[in-house]
This record gives C-alpha cells, sequence and structure tokens, in this order.
C-alpha cells in the first residue's frame, strides 16, 4: 500500500470484490462522494470500475483499495486535508 | 536508427496477479508477436509477475528488463500523465484484474485490449461495462487456446501499428 501502511488504517472489508467494496461503502456510509478512476488519495491513484464510491465519516475517509492478488479492501484512514478535497467533488450519498 | 526508435509504437501488457500459470508465458509470447509487429513493448505487474518474466527471459530476448516497470509505478506515472501507450493489453483473470482494466480508459488513451483468462472467462468478460476489445479463452495451465486466440487477432494490430 505505499505510504498508506505507514498510516494508521483499519480494514473495514477484506478480500471482497470490487462490487460488494462499492456496496459495502454505499450502505455503511452515510456520507458518499464518487470519483473516477486515477484520482489521487493519499499518495496512492484509486483503481477502480467507475464511479468509485469514498465514503467520510466523522473526518475518517473509507475507500477501496486493490490489490492484484487479494482483491478489494475498504480501509478507513483518518484525515482532514483529503475530505477538504472530496467535498469539491461529487456527493451521491 | 535513433529516429526510427522514437517514432516506434509504444505497448504496455498490464499484468495480473501471476496465481495463473498461463499468464507469463502467454505475456511473453505476445511481447514476442507485439516486438515483431514493430511496437516498444513494456510490461508492469507485481514485483513477482516481473520476476517471472525476467527468470523466463534472462537474455530479454522478448522483454527489455528496462521496460519492465513496477505496477504502482506503472498506475502513478499514467494518472500524473507523465507516460502514456499506444496500445495497451490488461490481462485479467479475477475481479482485481477487472478494476485495472476498468482504470486505464480513465488515465490512458492507448487503444485497449482485454485478454480474458482463467477457468471462468466469459463470466469476467460479462461484467466489463465500457466497450474495448476482447480476447476471451478458457485457459489456466494450457496457453493454447489463448495463444490462438491471440494469432488471430495480432494481424489486425499489425495493420494498426503500420498506419499513422
Amino acid at each position: 500500500m505505499g505510504c498508506i501502511e505507514l498510516m494508521e488504517y483499519e480494514i473495514l472489508l477484506a478480500d471482497s470484490t470490487y462490487k460488494e467494496g462499492r456496496e459495502f461503502i454505499r450502505r455503511n456510509i452515510k456520507t458518499v462522494y464518487e470519483v473516477e478512476p486515477g484520482y489521487k488519495l493519499f499518495d496512492v491513484y484509486l483503481i477502480g470500475i467507475s464511479p468509485i464510491f469514498i465514503g467520510v465519516e466523522d473526518g475518517y475517509v473509507i475507500f477501496p483499495y486493490i490489490k492484484p492478488c487479494h482483491g478489494t479492501f475498504i480501509v478507513k484512514i483518518k484525515d482532514g486535508e483529503e475530505i477538504g478535497r472530496l467535498i469539491k467533488t461529487k456527493r451521491v450519498g | 536508427m535513433a529516429g526510427k526508435k522514437e517514432e516506434m509504437k509504444k505497448a504496455l501488457l498490464l499484468l495480473g496477479c501471476p496465481e495463473v500459470p498461463v499468464q507469463t508465458g502467454i505475456a511473453l509470447y505476445l511481447a514476442s508477436s507485439l516486438k515483431n509487429a514493430g511496437l516498444a513493448v513494456f510490461a508492469a505487474g507485481t514485483d513477482t509477475a516481473l520476476d517471472l518474466l525476467k527468470i523466463s527471459d534472462p537474455k530479454g530476448c522478448y522483454l527489455d528488463p528496462e521496460k519492465l516497470i513496477p505496477l504502482d509505478t506503472c498506475i502513478e506515472a499514467l494518472a500524473e500523465k507523465r507516460m502514456d501507450f499506444d496500445f495497451c493489453s490488461v490481462f485479467v483473470h479475477n475481479d482485481a484484474g477487472l478494476s485495472y482494466l476498468a482504470t486505464i480508459p480513465s488515465i490512458s488513451n492507448a487503444k485497449l485490449l482485454a485478454i480474458i483468462f482463467g477457468k471462468d472467462p466469459e463470466v469476467l468478460a460479462g461484467q466489463i461495462g465500457f466497450t474495448c476489445e476482447k480476447l476471451i479463452a478458457r485457459s489456466v495451465h494450457n496457453p493454447n487456446p489463448l495463444k490462438r486466440k491471440i494469432d488471430d487477432a495480432i494481424p489486425e494490430v499489425e495493420r494498426w501499428a503500420a498506419s499513422n
């Protein structure tokens, strides 16, 4: 995960499909924004099928992280700066 | 000669998890075919996927070791528009592969070819919600079904490579 591995993160869902991960964010997170694949979040460029859902909750960013051999992980990381950028994108929930 | 090389179209093979045995052999076969078609061929993948290529092609006959790019580095360079390719072939045999395939049109202008293989390639192909060229073959250990599809597709790639 690059720099993300050095941050304090929580995995909310592991080894899932991309579709399951997107549904997890849509169902469980109240505030959801959508971005296009390649959107930079922290130090990674998001991989996924458009649109990619990113949740925001209590100062945390919840997003899908794809690993080629392990599928989709939904990761939760605390950060204010990224939320500041996200609220300028399209809110869908 | 240097001028001619600069004009070569660039192809990227974006590899998936190397757990499916045919991937490495097919990647080298496709690299060879694209090289013969006049393209400069690069490959991106996990460290293990790239190590398999290096060990299978120790002299770099099919893939120049300098044209092997770690997957995250490649995605970053494409997203930041520091690099792009004319042709991109994405190897898809699992759900993550579908996500990588779907990402490419957002970060690259490359002509896209999905190589869909593994145990249930039709199921994977059915989940692709956008238009792209696809080679689909049930191929796990035996590379021949996929090789035949590549052989059928290469003449069109050669015509495209020779155009413009």
